[in-house]
């Protein structure tokens, strides 16, 4: 019990840390205010939509204008292999920045598990033992014009 | 307090200082040094006697490509601007009553702001040591007035601190200081911190931690009248038989780490955010709007790049016109190239590997700035806070109060949130009118009264969502710096990439000038060489 509660306490210290160097690094001119307390939902549906959402839409359809596009999630035939969309996550892809910094790896399952049994028809779930599998293996971000 | 140890007078204090002498050439160094660090530029280039008949393509009219268009012109190069939006300026950008805000899935939102009222959804806010923006805003007859970065009669809010209640950022800053200070006073009148100090240091610092941080003669944080003349008062001093003032009482210490005051005070410490800081009046688009007056007759709008080549003759651009569908080729002798990352990615483009590998290499932040319009300065009139922010932890991040307009009657513009990370993230994926209700939502925790009651309309500007550039601004690591900043900003061939993301200063208009300067310097040292 005592253990557990230091072993909790310490990822919670990890956490904040994590996070405050993620503002840090991600916006130059950030509002000042430390960390949020924004936690992130561990259902995969709900982690689509407070985070992935933002990009790829709440069809999963992507869009862009420019010339250049965020890739559709639906119906994305690359999702077939799940470690495609896990490598991207952990690292990022061309304008995407990786996630490994914001959600857990519970939280990358479950999202990517939703992706890509309800945008898709791909109904094998990404475990916890696959995030852990790619992020040792460390393979490169696949090649791509990012389209998809 | 038995063991309070304190130089009896300043005048001790300062004859201690004194002894420790050779301050004043120190000081003169520092000064000397900080002078010469404050920044990169040093003047406009001097670029002149381009071969005649040379010719520069710039892709982008952003400040990096307009910029680059302004000097190359005068440097005698003909110069042609292709730019994919309706208006110029890329991020240096105001949104006002009347323009339409379309995102990446076709999503429009209209502005309903009054005239005069704007929110800034890119850069608002400008440091005082940024020389290359502050020198072109002269030269091109931008006016810049204050921006008011520290309000200490703004708030600090927490979701689990003093029960949600917002607190003065006055009186939690008062406070941290106060109780720290007296912390220290004890632990160094314990003796806890005697080998870590002379006797002189000990007693130097003794004296600072009872000036700094307002403590009584026994060195404590009591919130007497001192204490009051900082964090304010109950009653505050006015004038008569019933002038007296009454103090305001301290929170404890463990009340005031919960508010995690430090984090702003900390904040108001970085370099570029510190004051004095300013705003162009009426917008920061005024800043590519004086651009795009020196320039404006090179740049083609509405022009989509599809292509771009490049061989040992020139370079040529194929474009598209998003209005009309007209399809054409741009030919120049040379490219810069302020096409951000996310975009430029995925554009068939003739550079090497390495630039290539760079430009995928460059992630893209996420940001989200919701204005809403009120019908009146509720927060002036019945808060007495005129600029400046106040901070929360919820995804809303903060709001910022306007900068202009003090004390007058009629409509004004709050910043109702400034997002990035999760929450960021978060208000980007609702539709703009979930985003302006997550706003009115958290930001009613402020002034509750008034938030709801005096809101007119909002506009909600997410940085991912923008067709344009797809994020915010390019994120680098120690780790993607090391292997692709040189490869990205490197010419290649006849091409340059300019841009903030071919900068130090990442996300700041300074960086994208400074990198513009440095991009055509080295291709106008490229083109005298051919």
């Amino acid at each position: 019990m005592m253990m557990n509660q230091m072993l909790r306490y310490g990822s919670l210290a990890f956490g904040v840390a994590a996070l405050a160097a993620t503002v840090a690094l991600r916006a130059q001119d950030a509002p000042g205010g430390g960390p949020t307390a924004v936690e992130v939902s561990g259902e995969g549906k709900e982690v689509y939509e407070q985070i992935c959402q933002a990009c790829h839409m709440a069809d999963a359809k992507g869009g862009g204008g420019a010339g250049a596009v965020i890739p559709a999630l639906a119906g994305n035939p690359r999702l077939a292999d799940k470690d495609y969309p896990t490598v991207i996550l952990l690292k990022g892809r061309g304008g995407m920045p990786w996630f490994s910094d914001i959600l857990t790896p519970e939280q990358m399952a479950a999202v990517l598990t939703y992706v890509r049994g309800h945008f898709n028809d791909y109904q094998d779930p990404v475990t916890v033992a696959d995030i852990e599998r790619v992020t040792t293996a460390s393979p490169p971000v696949p090649d791509c014009n990012c389209t998809q | 307090m038995d063991h309070t140890i304190l130089p009896q007078t300043r005048r001790e204090l300062l004859s201690m200082i004194g002894k420790a002498g050779g301050g004043v050439a120190m000081y003169q160094a520092m000064t000397a040094l900080g002078h010469a660090a404050e920044t990169q530029f040093s003047g406009p280039p001097a670029l002149a006697g381009a071969r005649k008949g040379a010719s520069v393509l710039v892709l982008g009219a952003g400040l990096a490509g307009m910029l680059a268009a302004h000097e190359l012109t005068k440097a005698g190069y003909k110069v042609q601007v292709l730019e994919f939006q309706d208006r110029p300026g890329g991020r240096n950008y105001s949104i006002r009553g009347g323009d339409k805000v379309v995102e990446t899935d076709g999503t429009v939102q209209d502005c309903n702001f009054a005239p005069g009222n704007y929110l800034n959804p890119g850069p608002w806010r400008i440091p005082h040591h940024h020389r290359t923006l502050l020198h072109y805003c002269k030269a091109l007859g931008v006016e810049l007035e204050p921006f008011i970065q520290l309000n200490h009669n703004a708030f600090v809010h927490r979701t689990k601190a003093f029960g949600g209640k917002p607190q003065r950022y006055r009186e939690v800053a008062t406070d941290f200081k106060g109780h720290v200070s007296e912390l220290m006073g004890k632990a160094l009148n314990a003796g806890s911190l005697d080998d870590k100090l002379t006797k002189e240091d000990k007693d130097k610092l003794l004296v600072a931690m009872r000036e700094w941080g307002a403590l009584d003669k026994n060195m404590a944080y009591t919130g007497d009248l001192k204490v009051a003349s900082q964090r304010g008062y109950d009653r505050a001093p006015g004038g008569g038989v019933g002038g007296a003032p009454t103090p305001s009482a301290v929170n404890n210490l463990s009340d005031t780490l919960s508010s995690n005051v430090w984090t702003q005070m900390g904040f108001f410490f970085n370099y570029v955010m510190q004051t004095t800081m300013f705003q162009p009046k009426g917008g920061m688009d005024m800043i590519g709007k004086a651009f795009f007056k020196q320039v404006g007759k090179l740049v083609r709008l509405n022009t989509r790049v599809t292509a771009i080549a490049q061989n040992d003759q020139g370079v040529s651009v194929s474009w598209e016109d998003t209005k009309t569908g007209q399809k054409g080729v741009a030919a120049a002798d040379y490219c810069v190239c302020t096409i951000p990352a996310t975009i430029l990615n995925q554009i068939d483009i003739q550079v090497g590997p390495a630039m290539k590998a760079a430009l995928k290499a460059l992630p893209y932040s996420n940001s989200v700035k919701i204005g809403l319009e009120m019908k009146r300065r509720f927060w002036e009139e019945d808060y007495s806070i005129y600029g400046g922010h106040s901070f929360t932890d919820q995804a809303i991040s903060l709001i910022s109060y306007p900068n202009n307009n003090f004390f007058k009657d009629g409509s004004a513009v709050l910043l109702g949130a400034f997002a990035g990370g999760a929450g960021g993230y978060q208000l980007a994926g609702m539709t703009p009118a979930q985003r302006i209700e997550a706003a009115l939502v958290q930001g009613s925790v402020f002034h509750p009264a008034e938030y709801r009651k005096e809101f007119a309309s909002g506009v909600a500007f997410a940085w991912s969502r923008a067709p344009w550039i797809m994020g915010c601004c390019a994120t680098w690591t120690e780790e993607s710096r090391a292997a692709h900043y040189q490869n990205l900003c490197a010419l290649d061939g006849r091409i340059v990439l300019a841009g903030e993301h071919a900068s130090y200063y990442g996300c700041w208009m300074e960086g994208a000038l400074l990198s513009s300067l440095d991009a055509i310097t080295r291709l106008h040292q490229r083109a005298q060489a051919a």
